[in-house]
């Protein structure tokens, strides 16, 4: 199994993968671009000369552009001393080089000094057919990849359609006759400038966005890269306009494609904080969206002209903003000149220094990691983020040692921590250390990119008692896979956390945590961690933790892997023939002890029993199990703290009665009718529920199920019941919730919602109750604990419309017509069959004993076809309303 | 000659073990190395092993003989250092050609009197003694002592000689400079395009200590992709180490390449007189790990190793099935 990755090399490997955001390739080393670089090598100061190089490094860059191409210069001898000099910077070496010159005997003085797999940068047509094949074959004997020019015998592509007709044509010699590795050749489209003025270079910019799709398109693993400067040309010496059209130019082209680019940090805004009236005028260029757009940006920018006076400005006003505005500014701008600061600042404020770090700076890189995640930021100025929260953390880190000498004495446990090879991302994984260190953990941290063989060998030695797994880039995920197997192998039993962006609970679950006996845990913050930690340590309810992470997991692979064999999918009627079947001559349903529709009246007080407190934990984002989340180490003081106001306000809800809790019931005869519909019989004739049936295929044996198989079909003269019912106690919240917000009390009023919520769960499971003793009857002698009844352990079940079993919401309005439910309760939907006062709960009960939840998955279109003949609507109608469960076609 | 290409597909092949640990038990002394055609050079010639060829071609034949043997599929040449800047160090640059025929040549003739399983023959290219990545000067980071192409025309040498000589295969061995295993590589693919053949080339690294990385400071992956660009029947690691301290790069090399893979590691590590302890009861079980984990290929042994601990090695290669190849992103 060969991947089509574009793999190159310095000391270490740089692998480009369709998951790869943008690679950034330095270009200080370049005399043709910087003149600071062509005086260092022109006065021969190559120490010099190698420090530019290594702040390109340290800058961000993944990729280092070298050129010589000077008349006065000697390229060939400055291109291999150059090469050789950096050679023996293991720090600048680590990354693979850009061969950058228009003359072959450079480019090939260059190819003869680099161990590494490089790149380069550049070959064309413009010399014919011949040199071209020529060359390339050289360049791949030397072993490079290539950028190669969209650039004929007749000149330089000036247009979307001489862009494409090259690249292809290049594209074809180096793959069919030179054998050149596809995903070697990397094309440079030509970034020309715009706005220029000159009518034909309104198109600059948008052929080139157009162009980088087509190639990437049309030529398979090619790739796409150019120098961004070249399109702010005309805007030289005004470098705010420059940085948002950098910017600009860059999102827009990688959204299209682009893979590369040589781009210097320093000269890149960030998208997002591009002024809006600027960026407009920008697009509005690069795009061609207006006529005038050119005179329109040039006269806008010269108000940002004069930078200097606009940056100190800008400066300034940043400085009088509030501490989290500035500090969040300063992570996203990386500026470090202010953080010690505001950190100290942001110190003050707070109980404990940690909280610092928990709050200011988490929000800060929050903000950071939304805008690299939705390609708004680039990878060098993370990198300038993640050196001004380190600095921040480093000014906090005794501040915070000694606020834990104070509180503790003995570890808590022993943690050891490590980024996986191959990743460098540790500004994660340096948050958790630091967040268990205060808690009292002793941390050893292996740094970044820790070969397995030596975490496995340090966590024996230490004798640690987890082991936790960072990492931000998808290789590290296979990396997490192959370190359990080994821990496996080795018959190693320390428990494993996993963490990092790119990590996620399914893949831990689907993934990790098959592939080992001790226990994997996923880690989604830094808070958590503490909780998770502490949780596999206590000798007390550890057992008990493991065990439910482990079901935890089970469900979910179980749900993941129904969904990826979902790939391949039954014909609604093969569906049908593979339903769920039950043997309806050894089951007779019982007869119900009431049949009809009747409301139910209950106290709040016989409620509170029935509460599932976890998630109204979870809805306060304090995570863990109740009740073992009272004695969470991190977050067991706040929800003590929370679960006694939300105890005594429970008491005056059920004391004052600040909500009514209203429910009805219907119990009907039903039996199943053409597959997957049930029809019921009430005093004003027959209704139809309609159900949705499973289409994936299954493994043999499994059946494709619908709701409608726990029912009796007619044809079988088995009389067979089934029941529907509503209830709320959401009457009175939003009376009280304006009370509250009349007070600026936010808490109370969040706290009164979210009771309400779990009071109409609480009073949805005492009415299955309810209705399984009594009203229906069919389940007289059972005996559950609340404990069982929250994990479903009660016979038949109660699946509510609009989850997994059954989605469709549009089974709501046939429920409300049975039951009369708005007349008799007041609960109403909403266009969008929402229920009205939100803390309602509504669904279906059926009493086989063989009835079970499960999850629709995704359906085809012939079944989306035929349900929307018998619902009666349009074909679009029902699309729009099972869209979440219609499988791509 | 038999198809090697097709042999690798079937079974782990046995490659032999060292030759110069063989050739240290025959105790030559001054005059054994000159032998009768080289009494009267000019230039001490004792301790050039390669020249053993064409002096003493019995003892050379006899160490191939042994390892045969003992099981091994493949002989390795005796041309380690058979190259005009090996070579230079005794004033031999002219016999470099001579060298490598004689040697490939006896080695086929050795090869041939097997006739059980096909014999392979590896034509053995060594990294020479200089570094084309690295300088010598410590004051002088940018000089280099060997050019690219310097390297690029001694292995052009080296490698016709060793075709023509009779090897089923090039084997580029002991990289520590991944610079001068391109150049090589750049050397075998011009004589590859130049007499329309397709020789298969095996390359093997040398991983220098636990930083896991090469001399001249790659890590695997890097090592791995810096050569990809060139057909190669396997990839492996050998030298430096002990089969169980060269364990973790296999492990990591077997996982990113669809190539198939070799290993010969030494006898363990040298003990503190330079001699190698690990006894072949102990390799066969480190080997023994390697092939529980379908790490490998292609198994042989390097420095310290002998036909006894050959003979072992190719008894439970034996019982396992070769190594499947895949390949994910590094």
């Amino acid at each position: 199994m060969k991947n089509h990755y574009l793999k190159l090399s310095g000391l270490e490997p740089l692998v480009i993968t369709p998951q790869t955001n943008f690679v950034n390739v330095g270009e200080r080393t370049n005399v043709t671009g910087s003149r600071k670089f062509l005086r260092l090598i022109k006065e021969e100061n190559y120490n010099e000369a190698v420090e530019v190089a290594r702040a390109q490094v340290e800058g961000g860059a993944q990729i280092i552009d070298v050129n010589m191409d000077e008349g006065m210069l000697d390229g060939v001898a400055a291109m291999t001393r150059f090469l050789n000099l950096i050679a023996a910077e293991p720090d600048i070496a680590r990354i693979p080089v850009m061969i950058d010159s228009s003359k072959w005997e450079i480019i090939e003085a260059g190819l003869k000094v680099i161990q590494g797999k490089g790149v380069v940068n550049s070959i064309s047509l413009k010399e014919g057919e011949a040199n071209f094949i020529n060359q390339a074959k050289l360049i791949k004997r030397y072993g490079a990849a290539v950028v190669v020019m969209a650039f004929d015998e007749a000149g330089q592509a000036d247009t979307y359609q001489r862009r494409i007709d090259i690249c292809k044509r290049s594209y074809d010699i180096l793959v069919e006759k030179v054998h050149f590795s596809p995903q070697d050749i990397i094309f440079d489209p030509n970034i020309f400038p715009v706005a220029t003025g000159m009518d034909e270079h309104k198109l600059n910019a948008i052929d080139f966005f157009k162009a980088t799709k087509w190639i990437r398109e049309n030529l398979p693993h090619a790739h796409v890269s150019g120098g961004v400067s070249n399109v702010s040309f005309s805007f030289r010496g005004n470098d705010k306009v420059r940085e948002a059209m950098h910017s600009a130019f860059l999102y827009h082209a990688i959204k299209n494609g682009m893979t590369m680019g040589i781009v210097n940090p320093e000269m890149l805004e960030i998208y997002d904080e591009i002024d809006p009236v600027l960026l407009e005028h920008v697009e509005d260029v690069l795009l061609n969206r207006k006529p005038d757009a050119t005179e329109r940006l040039l006269d806008l920018a010269e108000s940002f002209k004069g930078t200097s006076e606009v940056k100190e400005k800008i400066a300034a006003q940043w400085r009088s903003e509030p501490l989290q505005e500035r500090l969040t500014h300063a992570l996203v701008k990386g500026l470090d000149e202010f953080v010690e600061q505001d950190v100290e600042e942001a110190r003050q404020l707070v109980d404990r220094p940690i909280a610092v770090i928990e709050t200011y700076l988490m929000n800060g890189m929050n903000v950071v990691g939304d805008l690299f995640g939705s390609g708004k930021m680039f990878l060098p100025q993370v990198v300038k983020s993640a050196r001004v929260m380190k600095k921040a953390v480093a000014y906090l880190l005794p501040y915070i040692e000694a606020s834990k000498e104070a509180s503790a004495s003995s570890s808590a446990g022993k943690i050891l921590m490590a980024t996986v090879k191959g990743d460098v991302h540790d500004i994660g994984k340096n948050i958790v250390a630091v967040v268990l260190a205060c808690n009292n953990f002793e941390i050893i941290d292996l740094g970044v990119m820790v070969p397995p063989e030596k975490i496995i060998e340090t966590a024996v030695r230490e004798q640690v008692d987890i082991i936790g797994l960072s990492g931000l880039i998808t290789p590290s995920l296979d990396e997490m896979v192959y370190l359990t197997k080994e821990l496996q192998r080795l018959n190693i039993k320390i428990p494993v956390m996993i963490g990092g962006a790119t990590t996620s609970r399914a893949h831990t679950a689907v993934k990790i945590a098959p592939e080992y006996t001790s226990t994997v845990v996923h880690v989604n913050d830094a808070s958590r961690a503490v909780n998770v930690a502490n949780n596999l340590l206590q000798p007390n309810f550890k057992d008990e933790y493991t065990f439910n992470i482990r079901s935890e997991y089970h469900q979910l692979r179980e749900a993941y892997l129904n969904r990826s064999k979902s790939k391949e999918f039954l014909t609604i009627d093969q569906a049908r023939k593979n339903k769920f079947k039950i043997n309806w001559d050894d089951f007779k349903p019982q007869q119900p002890n009431f049949i009809g529709v009747k409301t139910i009246e209950v106290d709040l007080s016989e409620l509170e029993g029935f509460i599932d407190w976890t998630p109204f934990f979870q809805s306060w984002q304090l995570h863990g199990k109740f009740p073992a989340i009272l004695k969470d180490e991190v977050v067991g003081e706040q929800a003590t703290s929370l679960y006694s106001d939300a105890k005594k306000m429970l008491q005056n809800i059920i004391n004052e009665k600040w909500l009514t809790a209203r429910g009805i019931v219907g119990i009907f005869p039903a039996n199943q009718v053409n597959d997957d519909d049930i029809e019921v019989v009430t005093e004003n004739g027959l209704e139809k529920f309609l159900t949705l049936r499973q289409q994936s295929k299954k493994t043999e044996g499994a059946p494709n199920i619908a709701l409608a198989d726990f029912i009796a079909p007619r044809n079988l003269d088995v009389q067979d019941y089934m029941g529907c019912f509503c209830v709320t106690t959401g009457f009175g919240v939003d009376d009280k919730v304006k009370v509250f917000e009349k007070d600026l009390d936010d808490y109370n009023a969040i706290l009164v919602k979210a009771l309400a919520d779990r009071l109409a769960e609480a009073f949805a499971e005492f009415l299955h109750l309810k209705v399984r003793k009594e009203i229906w009857g069919y389940a007289q002698n059972e005996n559950l604990d609340n404990d069982a009844l929250i994990k479903e352990k009660y016979k038949g079940i109660r699946p509510a419309p609009g989850y997994p079993a059954c989605p469709d919401h549009l089974e709501k309005p046939t429920i409300w017509k049975l039951l009369n439910v708005e007349e008799k309760i007041g609960v109403t939907l909403t266009e969008n069959m929402a229920m009205y006062p939100a803390a309602s709960v509504s669904g279906y009960y059926f009493a086989n004993p063989e009835s079970k939840y499960f999850g629709l998955g995704k359906i085809k279109e012939d079944q989306v076809r035929d349900y929307s003949k018998r619902r009666g609507i349009t074909n679009e109608e029902a699309i729009k309303w099972l869209a979440p469960n219609i499988a791509d076609a | 000659m038999s198809n090697i290409k097709e042999a690798i597909k079937n079974r782990i092949l046995v490659l032999d073990g060292a030759m110069g640990t063989m050739l240290q038990r025959y105790k030559f002394e001054e005059a054994d190395y000159r032998g009768e055609r080289f009494a009267n050079f000019p230039h001490p010639l004792k301790g050039n092993n390669d020249l053993l060829s064409i002096t003493q071609p019995e003892a050379v034949k006899a160490v191939h003989r042994q390892y045969f043997e003992a099981g091994a599929d493949i002989v390795e040449t005796n041309t380690f250092s058979a190259t005009s800047i090996g070579m230079a160090d005794y004033h031999l640059e002219d016999l470099v050609y001579e060298l490598n025929y004689q040697s490939a040549k006896i080695a086929r003739e050795v090869a041939d009197e097997f006739t059980d399983v096909p014999r392979f023959v590896a034509g053995s290219i060594g990294p020479t003694n200089r570094t084309a990545s690295m300088s010598p000067n410590v004051n002088d980071p940018g000089y280099r002592a060997v050019t690219f192409d310097d390297l690029k025309k001694a292995y052009q040498q080296q490698a016709e000689a060793l075709i023509d000589g009779g090897c089923d295969v090039l084997l580029v061995e002991t990289v520590f400079d991944t610079l001068n295993a391109k150049a090589a590589l750049f050397a075998i693919e011009d004589i590859k395009e130049e007499r329309q053949i397709d020789i298969p080339v095996m390359v093997s690294g040398t991983i220098t200590d636990a930083s896991g990385r090469t001399l001249s400071g790659q890590t695997v992956e890097a090592f791995l992709i810096s050569i990809s660009h060139i057909p190669m029947l396997s990839i492996g690691f050998n030298c430096a180490l002990g089969a169980d301290q060269l364990k973790p790069y296999l492990k990591r090399l077997s996982q990113n390449t669809s190539l198939f893979t070799s290993a010969h590691p030494n006898a363990g590590l040298p003990n503190a007189f330079g001699n190698y302890d690990q006894t072949p009861q102990e390799m066969q079980q480190l080997i023994k790990e390697y092939l529980e984990e379908n790490l490998i290929n292609i198994i042989g042994g390097c420095c310290g190793t002998t036909p006894e601990h050959i003979k072992l090695i190719a008894e439970v290669a034996k019982l396992f099935k070769p190594r499947t190849a895949k390949e994910k992103i590094c």
